[in-house]
């Protein structure tokens, strides 16, 4: 969590325990505090561990190994269809969230290998453009293979999903505790979620550290020189893509179980930008960005539809531009101005791991 | 849970201060607001908002105290993953009943949310037959659904269109191709043919590649699964290919978009069918259209009718049940039985709308004209 | 026989419009390595632009002939989408001129959806109907095979402007300066050119050639939207790919191709899959060219000929 004390600007860099211990505090508390304004910020916080394992995947990708991904939406998607044909009436297969969530790894790894293995060559801007093309291709997929054999389902989706089951708890299910105190499903989501987003924060920091983060900050720096000092920068890039695919798709087990329904319109190309954004926004290249990218944006629909239609009927007596246009707007300001003015991102990656700075000291360009 | 407390604290201070004056009912809608269909999601919206000020200006008594009924209205963009979200809003904010959502693909994800809470959703416009057969208490539609179109439409392509040979399209979407799955079924159980099966986007523009494939085929009639939208470019590119098969849809592409969107290409040949009777045909058609222009100044589009019933069929449940609670007026709204704008409202066992009728329509002079 | 036909003048016609705007991404590509996602935006922009130059024409001089005012909705269009380019140029993309390669990237796509959103705010969310001024009856030059003079129009124009533009760049020392920006900013940059302006040319003129590409494209389906040009615009960038990135010819061979492809892709896949795919993966045909090409021969059909770069 020492990258994620950094995120709390002030205490962060002061006194770097109680910067811990507040985050920590934060995290656990958020649901109680959310639930005050209503069950819809619950949900909103669900959600937003979601796209925490999103971006936090992603950012291994672009952040450390310098891999734009625009078709990272397809392996949720490999993910939540994993859940929907292993654990829902459509195959009538109910399997258990243990064996739903490693095999649902495993396939996402199995495509994000099947993408990696023939785009390892290209370049950057070329790479961008064919993942975007891989994404459409497994959406399109999933759309239309209930024919001639039905697999998918097709656009109609595939509904009465399996919910999580721990223990026996069915995490659906509102808890009964006394006579009127009920713990609602949604805070039992958020603490499940929240024990995959911080396992997953302590398997990324570990890897970070690790001969495989440092290869990859090496390769992602300078490809050249990292394959002159013996690192197999294959190898890398496939194990960057695999890891990726892998977080993508364990948050598509987790959102398909959650939401009970699977359809391919929750996996085009505008989920991959918004996760994309989430990255560059935080900071690529660091744990606390995408964090901190992944809550802001993720709230960011609920937080215009409570303010901006307010604020805007305050100010002009109507609404000039309804929320999702005005999240699309920022959203695409967000891209631009970040890269114009902060390249770097909202929390910046310490000084060790960025190769922008790195960069720029230098006076390097590529 | 200390919140849960001071909520219900909130609660019950906001309840006794309504005692005093009047009681205050919201319900909710959820339609797209946003997005390619948000000309029909406005007007569902519309629809459910003039009943409830029709409600409003009525005077609603229910348990002694005057209702004040309010609407609030919500975007879920047709995506699941945020009608979901917009659900779980409309549940927190405490509606009693939601009109709502337009898209199948949208109200199946979020029927659970609603019949979680116990909250009675009516959708006016999702026609997908899932919906009602999840085994949810609470849901129910004002509309037709697939399978009672898709056989009526079937029918109607080898029996009155006479035709032997079909060509049929669906825009992969889950409207569209469920409709057009129906519609298949009933042509082949007429008799009819299937010459041609053929697929595009809810996004695509160009169609020619597979209208030339269709034209090879010499189908007597075009059916097409899909929306506005798309079913208008269609038509003329129908035309500049030289197709002259009649050109039949659902009721997505029955709307005055789609006659604006055709231009020239459209004529005689061109057919579409509505769950429901036609406006003027409605017991309060007209009387509903003049309304929903003077206070909206805007054409009614397609499914609002529906929403009007949909909102009505709660309110009068409500007053039949002496309650606003939910769990005390479904009962009640499961035997609703009154003559709506757009014909008798009833519910069958799975909450579907008891006789759904069906008309088809004729494009003539300009607008499309019931048979 | 005449389905065949027919599919090639679908082909075509669709190919031509990918020739078209490809031609702006290899431009831009070719000068800066920069894939400018926001140049099928302009498409749209063009279109939109000429709807409303044409609305406006219709309410002050009805009696207009359609090809005066087609005209002049072209010559608003088109200044309006040199301008757009060249701003987008000058405030996002040239201050990252030398950033790391994905900053600019990730830049581009922003300005996509920001062209969107703002053609969105401006012209609203519904399918707008676009006056089709050049007739759509269509007519028979070998029997059961149609064609409308709009879809001429389409072909012939992509054709003339294709050809004016190699003129453009083989012939004339503005076209010199932009092969030798092409091939070494700054080594042209010691040669006299002034690199910046010749960028920034590079913008402007793609952005005129799509911003016909828009109107064609309009007229052509009677329809307009803010969402319109997106898809089109990936696939042109696909054909740009396909053709050899960076080639003027291979832009427009790539647009054609594609075009093609599409169209019988759509017609015959189910017979060639033998029923287990049908039109409903027309989509992916585009995407599918482009990883082959990639892979397996990166510089294209008519490869990365460095001389004739532009």
């Amino acid at each position: 969590m020492n990258e994620l004390a950094l995120a709390i600007p002030w205490l962060g860099k002061r006194n770097p325990l109680a910067a811990r211990w507040l985050v920590i505090a934060i995290a656990i508390a958020a649901p109680l505090v959310a639930m005050a304004f209503g069950r819809t910020w619950v949900r909103v916080l669900d959600f937003a561990l979601l796209y925490i394992l999103l971006a936090l995947g992603l950012n291994l990708v672009v952040g450390f190994a310098g891999l734009l991904d625009l078709g990272y939406i397809a392996f949720y998607a490999v993910g939540a269809y994993t859940a929907a044909f292993l654990a829902s009436p459509h195959f009538d297969v109910h399997l258990p969230i243990w064996i739903v969530l490693p095999l649902a790894a495993c396939f996402a790894a199995t495509a994000g290998i099947t993408l990696g293995f023939p785009v390892l060559r290209l370049r950057g801007d070329y790479l961008a453009i064919v993942t975007l093309g891989f994404g459409e291709i497994v959406r399109i997929f999933m759309n239309n293979l209930n024919y001639p054999i039905n697999i998918t389902n097709g656009p109609q989706g595939i509904n009465a999903l399996d919910p999580v089951v721990l223990f026996g708890w069915d995490l659906s299910r509102n808890i009964q505790v006394t006579e009127e105190l009920s713990i609602n499903s949604l805070f039992l989501y958020y603490y499940f979620f929240l024990l995959c987003v911080v396992g997953s924060i302590i398997f990324i920091q570990r890897l970070q550290i690790s001969r495989v983060g440092r290869a990859w900050a090496a390769m992602r720096d300078d490809e050249l020189a990292a394959k002159a000092i013996g690192i197999n920068t294959r190898n890398m890039k496939l194990l960057a893509f695999a890891l990726g695919a892998t977080f993508g798709g364990v948050s598509g087990v987790l959102f398909g179980t959650f939401q009970g329904f699977v359809s391919p319109e929750s996996f085009s190309l505008m989920e991959s930008i918004a996760v994309l954004t989430m990255v560059v926004f935080g900071g690529m290249g660091n744990i606390a960005g995408a964090i901190v990218g992944a809550i802001i944006l993720s709230a960011l629909p609920e937080i215009l539809r409570h303010l901006a239609v307010p604020v805007q009927q305050a100010l002009f007596g109507h609404v000039l531009l309804d929320p999702e246009v005005l999240r699309m707007l920022l959203l695409s300001l967000a891209m631009i101005l970040m890269m114009l003015l902060r390249p770097s991102g909202l929390i910046p990656a310490s000084a060790k791991y960025s190769h922008i700075r790195y960069l720029k000291a230098k006076g390097v360009t590529e | 849970m200390k919140q849960t407390v001071v909520a219900l604290a909130i609660m019950a201070i906001g309840l006794s201060a309504a005692q005093a004056q009047e009681m205050v009912v919201k319900l909710g809608s959820v339609a797209p607001l946003t997005g390619t269909i948000s000309h029909l999601g406005k007007d569902n919206e519309n629809g459910a908002r003039l009943a409830i000020e029709d409600a409003n200006a009525k005077g609603v008594t229910i348990a002694g105290k005057k209702v004040k009924f309010e609407l609030m209205g919500e975007d879920d963009q047709a995506d699941p993953r945020t009608g979901t979200t917009v659900a779980q809003r409309l549940v927190d904010a405490g509606v009693k009943g939601v009109v709502g959502h337009l898209n199948s693909g949208t109200t199946i994800p979020a029927s659970r949310i609603y019949n979680q809470a116990g909250v009675p959703m009516i959708s006016p416009s999702a026609t997908n037959p899932t919906l009602t057969r999840q085994g949810y208490k609470a849901v129910f539609r004002t509309i037709a659904n697939d399978v009672q179109q898709g056989s009526v439409l079937g029918k109607f392509i080898v029996g009155s269109l006479a035709a032997k040979t079909v060509a049929i399209i669906d825009d992969r979407t889950a409207y569209g191709q469920g409709l057009a799955d129906e519609t298949e079924k009933a042509v082949k159980a007429g008799g009819g043919k299937i010459v041609a099966r053929e697929f595009t986007t809810d996004k695509a523009t160009d169609f020619n590649a597979i209208l030339t494939k269709i034209r090879g085929a010499k189908p007597d009639v075009i059916f097409f699964g899909g929306m506005d939208a798309q079913g208008g470019p269609m038509l003329r590119q129908l035309k500049q290919l030289g197709v002259e098969a009649k050109f039949v849809t659902g009721d997505g592409g029955c709307s005055p978009e789609m006659i604006k969107l055709a231009g020239d290409a459209i004529g005689a040949n061109a057919y579409c069918s509505m769950a429901g009777l036609p406006l003027e045909k409605m017991p309060g058609g007209t009387e509903f259209r003049n309304r929903y222009k003077a206070r909206f100044n805007a054409d009614v589009q397609i499914y609002s009718p529906y929403a009007y019933d949909a909102a009505m069929a709660m309110i009068k449940a409500m007053q039949a049940a002496n309650s606003v609670e939910p769990a005390k007026y479904l009962p009640e709204l499961k035997k609703s039985n009154f003559p709506g704008v757009t014909g008798t409202v009833a519910f069958d066992d799975l909450g579907d709308i008891k006789d759904g009728a069906i008309t088809l329509y004729q494009f003539k002079s300009g607008t499309w004209a019931p048979m | 026989m005449e389905i065949f036909l027919q599919q090639i003048v679908n082909g075509l016609v669709v190919g031509s419009v990918y020739a078209l705007v490809a031609l702006g991404y290899t431009m831009v590509y070719g000068i800066l390595g920069l894939i400018n996602f926001a140049h099928g935006d302009l498409v749209m922009v063009g279109a939109l632009t000429a709807l409303q130059t044409m609305m406006f024409l219709m309410g002050v001089a009805p009696g207009m002939s359609p090809i005066a005012m087609l005209s002049l909705s072209l010559l608003v269009a088109i200044p309006v989408c040199m301008l757009l380019a060249f701003t987008m140029e000058r405030l996002a993309y040239r201050p990252l001129r030398n950033a790391p390669r994905l900053a600019p990237l990730i830049t581009a796509i922003g300005v996509s959806f920001l062209l969107q959103t703002l053609a969105m705010i401006i012209w609203g969310r519904n399918y707008h109907t676009f006056p089709q001024l050049i007739s759509t009856t269509p007519i028979q030059p070998i029997e059961g095979v149609f064609i409308t003079p709009i879809q001429i129009t389409i072909i012939v124009v992509s054709a003339l402007m294709m050809a004016g533009l190699v003129l453009l760049v083989t012939k004339t020392k503005l076209g010199r300066a932009m092969r030798a920006t092409a091939e070494n900013h700054r080594v042209a940059a010691l040669m006299g050119v002034d690199t910046n302006m010749i960028i920034a040319l590079t913008f402007v003129i793609g952005a005129a050639l799509a911003a016909v590409a828009g109107v064609m494209f309009a007229s052509n389906y009677g329809i307009a939207h803010y969402g319109m040009g997106f898809m089109p615009g990936l696939k042109a960038f696909t054909a740009a790919v396909l053709g050899g990135i960076g080639n003027l010819g291979g832009a427009m061979l790539g647009g054609i191709v594609l075009g093609l492809v599409e169209s019988f892709g759509a017609g015959y896949i189910e017979h060639l899959t033998f029923g287990f795919l049908n039109s409903s993966y027309q989509d992916i045909f585009a995407f599918m060219i482009l990883g082959l090409v990639l892979i397996f021969k990166p510089t294209g059909l008519l490869g990365e000929r460095v001389s004739d770069r532009a």
